[in-house]
């Protein structure tokens, strides 16, 4: 009857050894790939820059690896499987005493974990370590930690850091102290100090909670929630209904807090003020938590004042790591294909083929960025493998470029006319709108899980024949293209039933010709609006799929929902091309940047993060929201990205250096959508207050001051100039704005559905 | 535990209901299980909760659905909960017995349903609609009209039916006008329509020439308010605005003197009456607008005597405590005027004259109601800021003289006063009357009175008891039995608060809540309710601005026309 329990010890093995845990759960996935590349490269660096932080692995070698094993071997022994341990020994090449000389392996750890804090300290940290840490265990703890940090939450070992006990009545003492010396100290460091008050507060919460001591806990967090910034409010509600051990298993919102380090970034000064008041206070507990627990990314120069921390503060992980943003990122535009335009005026159009090039010429230049030249920004034109242009999708580009030249230049003093879709009677519900780009389709997804597609063009909406009549018709004429399309089932409004929940994502493909749907039910269907079926159903969210989006230039989607997970897919694959994972709560929103090459995902975790479609790596994270991220919007140019919150805020970020560069404060609600105008002079934001908001993009874009100082730390100082760049607030008739759309001529529309 | 239940700020399951649970599935639970129990089932609650709440921003809603809390449960792999789907609050009943409180579940016939013939169509085809909102930046929205432009597109049914009933209803032919304002009253199909009819109904405006077509929109009205399956929202307040055009308004026909506009606005005031104690709570502030409009009718001397008898016969539908509220303090100001029409006896003045007759008679009528209405509610102890009914009476005398008094010979005292021969008010008079020559300063002040209401059960039964005892009698001899005896049943069942225990503090904020429906929501008034009060209906939510079709449980009132019309029932 031993065998049983071997065999999940040996599980355990091989799982431990691996360093990665596969698991089964959610997704399936976890979040290593993108994650543990970029910790891996990043660690040099890290070293250099002087980090403190604990389990900041100095290069994986074999002296590490060691210690795993004995970390394994000591977990065999420690359960009575002297067999395995054996045999683990043997494989392993271990010596026979390589358990015994306990107190070397803890010191060993110690340095490991103090490595980077510099010689002197490292010594006092370790000797600090090492009598708050059970020895016997700290190695077992060690690796194993390392194992589970940056992978996916095995839950009883997340929790189980948290069974070091300290004394409960004692915390208290320790969170009013530091509190008492953060208070003490000059201004400068107090802001940037006290950005540890909340992981702090919450990491020992859940240590009390964890160790059943429920009415300290309770006093605790009734004591000391109230100095908490207001935007953790949200987090703090849900840490404040836990209040049970066994609470804890399964709440997504501690597992997050547990899986990843909470980042802060704070200054050399500020941070060897903390370290030495700790030392000296021998304040264990609260060293322990931070070095377990917080990543604090330490740099050089002035402390940032309160404004600057709180601009980018909010995140349920915290700031995102310098070294995060420090990847290039190609973002400029793709050079357009050359097409033979006949860019004459309409009545002369289609004859002389000879005489356009000439034409041509002068007109293209008012098309502005996208010229010839190619962008020194861009990526190669095939980083990402493009689907070639057919036919129609060049003459839809002449349809583009003709519409184009009759663009109105929008500016501050030349608003655009908005043009207000309302869905009437959509008592089942309105939960996502898409319009094409040529704006003469508008599609609805709806909480029934019906998709409706509306043309708004006298054009009705008409199927193809069925196999037999299409027989029938002359292959050889001119109008086959009319041919086949069947008369009789012409419409305003297709319907599409297939999904079997709510629909949260629709997208159209540029061609038009296909639509993308993404449900509660998990899966996202791709539907033709040929014959107006459902073509293919993508599964592999197991959850609800939030949003969805082809890419611009079609074949390739991204979907992101609550596994937390992105996707990316291609249209004639069953399954996904990429997996996006990192982010620590539902992907609520995804788009991708215009050149295709990236793509950007607006999460519960109150983060944004870039992905690279080519390599699948986090290239940027942006950090500054104080609520779920429900909008993002790239400008043309592919420079800028705008992001809406739940907080009612919109949020400008360059994304060559990573930097928050605008804040635009006016709308009381959660904000849906945004969208650049053409040229992206406007940017408009459609809230769920029932108004669109007009701000002068060009002007948030243009005040930038970009130093190098602030292209190197990402601390910007933005000035709050939101009145200034806000164009105008135009009321709906109690109907939110869910979608906003620039027709190729600059017209505004936007759609909701009307709510009594 | 029960200490700090105070300082959560979560709604909790008591370990109590957890037991009764228990017991309800045949278990037994020891205390300490039930108090682990409750907590987790609070936490499990609390993240199914906050689980939902992500649904809800997903669907772009402000609105959390049963359906967003089933989903999240089934994330956490508890079944749904099946049968609370519909858009209508629920109704929470109470057992007094038990301390119990649940959600009526009633049995539905589907026979009756499947049967059914009113069943709701042709209204709900979602569809997008493009309007230009903002040209070049700038609004162009023309001003929003009280009638909202319709947003629904009608089916050729319906307009075939629209253009058929209006044709009928304004049209010569009685029958044809009858069978479609029965129809309209009765067809469950046309909530497409309300904007249209409401818009028709406006026109009142352009033919105040001919009493003919407003009594016919009149009419309309009736119909569209008295029809259970519409919606009215807030057309309500654009139907009121007509109907307060016929009332008030000096009409071109009424220039003249043959035509019978009095019983056009007799009508139209019955009609404002019904509206507003049917409809009354869709729309805020709707008495209050209603009365000053009234008001400031009454105080203005240049509208022609039509008007002011169109205010007067308006504050009497809306029942006496409107008359005490506006008429009476503004009556001895109007009197002088109307002194001056009746008593020239020029021939010119002939015609002003019988108008101002007209208007007499109507504040006599109004009056006399106040008084009866004002002796049977008399033993109400929170009105501490009416004035007292001698006072009241003399008051009047003053005006009316004799032709008072003859109202009310046939019974020679009620309420428990002696005889009101004005000698013996005489007496009275003087001390009262500084009281009452300056009512507005008593009135007006809202009168913060603290009441302790030391729950001595027995004594408190006792005075409601002998109290309406002696509004049974009163009532009996005046001939209003009915409605004196739907007054007794009523305070029994609704106000007696279950709760015994520590005294409890009320304040009572006189003066300004008068109207039947506040008095129906005032918890401290225990002991009588002077009007019929509406029966049990919990305040609408008012989701659907819009028409809904299909709200059947629209709460039908009784009026009956004797209750307000100026035929006193001697």
């Amino acid at each position: 009857n031993e065998s049983a329990p071997q065999e999940s010890e040996s599980n355990q093995i091989v799982s431990c050894s691996k360093i990665h845990i596969p698991s089964n759960h959610l997704g399936g996935f976890n979040r290593s790939n993108a994650n543990d590349g970029r910790l891996l490269s990043s660690s040099p660096g890290a070293g250099t820059g002087g980090t403190a932080t604990g389990n900041n692995k100095p290069a994986p070698g074999p002296p590490e690896e060691q210690q795993t094993l004995l970390a394994v071997l000591q977990f065999l022994k420690k359960s009575k499987l002297a067999e395995s341990a054996e045999i683990l020994r043997r494989e392993a090449g271990l010596p026979e005493d390589a358990l015994d000389p306990k107190g070397t392996d803890a010191s060993g750890s110690g340095p490991g974990l103090a490595a980077g804090s510099g010689q002197v300290d490292g010594v006092d940290a370790s000797s600090l370590l090492s009598r708050v840490t059970v020895s016997s265990s700290a190695a077992a703890q060690a690796p194993k930690k390392a194992a589970a940090g940056e992978d996916q939450p095995d839950v009883s070992v997340v929790l189980s850091a948290y069974s070091q006990q300290g004394d409960p009545s004692l915390y208290d003492a320790y969170y009013s102290g530091l509190k008492r010396f953060i208070e003490s100290v000059l201004d400068c460091h107090r802001a940037e100090l006290s950005q540890l008050f909340y992981p702090l507060f919450v990491h020992m919460y859940l240590e009390l909670v964890y160790n059943n001591n429920e009415s300290v806990a309770k006093a605790f967090f009734e004591k000391f929630s109230g100095d908490q910034e207001c935007y953790y409010e949200q987090d703090l509600r849900i840490l404040s209904s836990l209040t049970k051990k066994e609470h804890m298993k399964g709440n997504e919102t501690l597992l997050d807090f547990r899986t990843s380090k909470f980042v802060l970034r704070i200054s050399r000064d500020s941070y060897q003020l903390l370290k030495r008041h700790l030392q000296e206070r021998q304040n264990n507990q609260i060293w322990n938590i931070i070095q377990e627990h917080l990543y604090i990314d330490i740099f050089d120069g002035m402390p940032r004042s309160k404004s600057q921390i709180d601009a980018m503060s909010g995140s349920l992980a915290g700031e995102a790591r310098r070294e995060a943003n420090k990847a290039k990122v190609f973002y400029g535009l793709l050079k357009e294909p050359e097409i033979e335009l006949p860019l004459d005026d309409e009545d002369e159009e289609a004859e002389n083929e000879e005489g356009k090039p000439k034409k041509k010429k002068p007109k293209k230049d008012s098309m502005g960025s996208k010229s010839k030249k190619q962008d020194p920004n861009a990526p190669l034109q095939t980083r990402i493998p493009l689907p070639e242009l057919k036919d129609s999708d060049k003459l839809d580009k002449i349809m583009y470029m003709k519409e184009s030249t009759k663009r109105i230049r929008l500016g501050s003093d030349n608003l655009p006319s908005i043009c207000f879709y309302t869905f009437l009677n959509a008592y089942q519900g309105l939960t996502a709108v898409d319009v094409t780009d040529d704006s003469s389709l508008i599609a609805g997804g709806f909480a029934d899980s019906t998709v409706r597609v509306w043309s708004v063009t006298p054009k009705k909406l008409r199927k193809v024949k069925s196999a037999a009549d299409l027989n029938l018709i002359d292959k050889e004429s001119d109008d086959v293209l009319e041919r086949i399309m069947d008369e009789k089932t012409a419409s305003e409004l297709k319907i599409l039933y297939g999904h079997s929940g709510p629909v949260y994502g629709i997208s159209f493909s540029p061609d038009r010709n296909y639509l993308l749907s993404s449900s509660e039910d998990g899966t996202i269907r791709l539907w033709s609006l040929q014959t107006f079926t459902c073509l293919v159903g993508y599964k592999g969210h197991n959850y609800p799929v939030w949003d969805t989006q082809f890419s611009p230039y079609g074949y390739y989607f991204v979907s992101g929902g609550h596994d937390r997970v992105a996707r990316l897919w291609a249209t004639d694959h069953y399954q996904p091309l990429r997996i996006f994972a990192g982010h620590l709560a539902d992907i609520t929103c995804t788009r991708f940047h215009p050149n295709s090459n990236y793509v950007a995902t607006g999460s519960s975790d109150r983060t944004i993060r870039l992905w690279d479609v080519l390599n699948g790596n986090c290239v940027r994270i942006f950090t500054g929201h104080k609520g779920p991220i429900h909008a993002l919007a790239f400008s043309p140019n592919g420079k800028f990205l705008a992001s809406g919150a739940t907080d009612g805020r919109v949020l400008l970020w360059d994304i060559g250096h990573g930097l928050m560069v605008g804040e635009l404060k006016g709308h009381t609600d959660t904000i849906y959508s945004l969208r650049f105008s053409r040229d992206g002079e406007i940017l408009a934001s459609g809230s769920m207050d029932n108004t669109v908001r007009l701000w002068d993009a060009m002007k948030a874009f243009d005040d930038l001051e970009t130093d190098d100082f602030t292209a190197a730390t990402g601390h910007i100082h933005l000035q709050d100039n939101s009145q200034e760049l806000l164009l105008g607030t135009y009321m709906t008739k109690s109907t939110p704005v869910l979608h906003l759309h620039f027709t190729r001529r600059n017209l505004l529309l936007a759609a909701g559905a009307y709510n009594p | 535990m029960a200490a700090d239940r105070e300082e959560r700020r979560f709604a909790e399951v008591s370990r109590d209901s957890v037991k009764l649970m228990a017991e309800s599935a045949g278990l037994e639970l020891g205390d300490e299980v039930a108090a682990l129990l409750a907590e987790d089932v609070c936490y499990r609650l609390r993240e199914a909760a906050q689980s939902s709440a992500q649904f809800m921003r997903h669907a772009k809603r402000k609105k959390l659905t049963v359906d967003d809390f089933n989903k999240a449960l089934r994330w956490s792999n508890v079944e749904a909960i099946c049968g609370y789907g519909a858009q209508d609050a629920m109704l929470f009943r109470s057992v007094k017995e038990g301390e119990l409180f649940f959600v009526e579940d009633r049995d539905i016939n589907l026979i009756e349903l499947a049967l059914a013939t009113n069943i709701p169509k042709g209204c709900a085809e979602t569809m997008v609609r493009a309007n230009v909102a903002y040209l070049d930046g700038k609004g162009n929205v023309g001003p929003q009209g009280t009638v909202p432009a319709a947003v629904q597109s009608l089916s050729d049914d319906l307009l075939k039916y629209y253009q058929q009933i209006t044709r009928a209803i304004l049209g010569e032919d009685p029958h044809l006008m009858k069978v479609a304002l029965q129809d309209l009253q009765s067809n469950s199909k046309i909530a497409a329509l309300l904007p249209y009819f409401v818009y028709v109904i406006s026109g009142v405006k352009s033919v105040s020439h001919d009493l003919e077509q407003l009594n016919r929109l009149l009419h309309m009205v009736k119909s569209l308010v008295q029809n259970p399956y519409l919606y009215l929202g807030s057309y309500v307040r654009s139907l009121v605005s007509s109907v307060m055009y016929c009332i008030l308004e000096p009409l071109a026909a009424s220039i003249n003197p043959l035509n019978d506009h009095w019983t056009l606005r007799d009508y139209a005031a019955l009609l404002l009456s019904h509206i507003f104690w049917t409809h009354g709570d869709l729309v805020s502030g709707l008495y209050r607008q209603i009365l000053l409009s009234l008001q400031k009718v009454l105080s203005d001397p240049v509208r022609p005597l039509c008007s002011h008898y169109g205010a007067v016969v308006g504050l009497h539908a809306l029942g006496w405590k409107a008359v005490e509220r506006v008429l009476f303090p503004h009556l001895p100001a109007y009197w002088a005027n109307l002194q001056a029409v009746l008593d020239d006896y020029s021939v010119s003045n002939a015609q002003v004259k019988a108008d101002g007759h007209k208007v007499y008679g109507a504040i006599l009528v109004a009056v006399e109601r106040l008084l009866k209405m004002k002796a049977l509610s008399l033993p109400q102890p929170a009105e501490g800021c009416s004035i007292p009914l001698p006072a009241m009476y003399s008051e009047l005398y003053s005006f009316f003289g004799d032709s008072l008094a003859v109202r009310f010979s046939t019974e020679q005292s009620f309420g428990g006063f002696s005889p009101c021969t004005p000698s013996h008010f005489r007496e009275t008079r003087k001390e009262p009357l500084g009281h009452v020559s300056n009512p507005d300063t008593t009135r007006k002040m809202p009168q913060l009175t603290a009441n302790l209401n030391i729950t001595l059960r027995p004594q408190d039964q006792s005075l409601a008891r002998s109290s309406m005892q002696r509004s049974r009698a009163s009532s009996s001899r005046s001939g209003q039995r009915s409605i004196g005896l739907s007054r007794d049943v009523f305070p029994k069942a609704r106000f007696t608060s279950p709760h015994s225990g520590p005294p409890t503090f009320s304040f009572v904020i006189g003066g300004r809540q008068m109207g039947r429906r506040c008095q129906g929501r005032r918890p401290f008034q225990t002991i009588f309710v002077p009007t019929p009060p509406p029966p049990v209906v919990l305040p609408r939510v008012y989701t659907h601005k819009l028409p809904v079709i299909g709200r059947v449980c629209k709460p039908l009132r009784r009026w009956t026309r004797s209750h307000y019309s100026l035929h006193l029932p001697l």
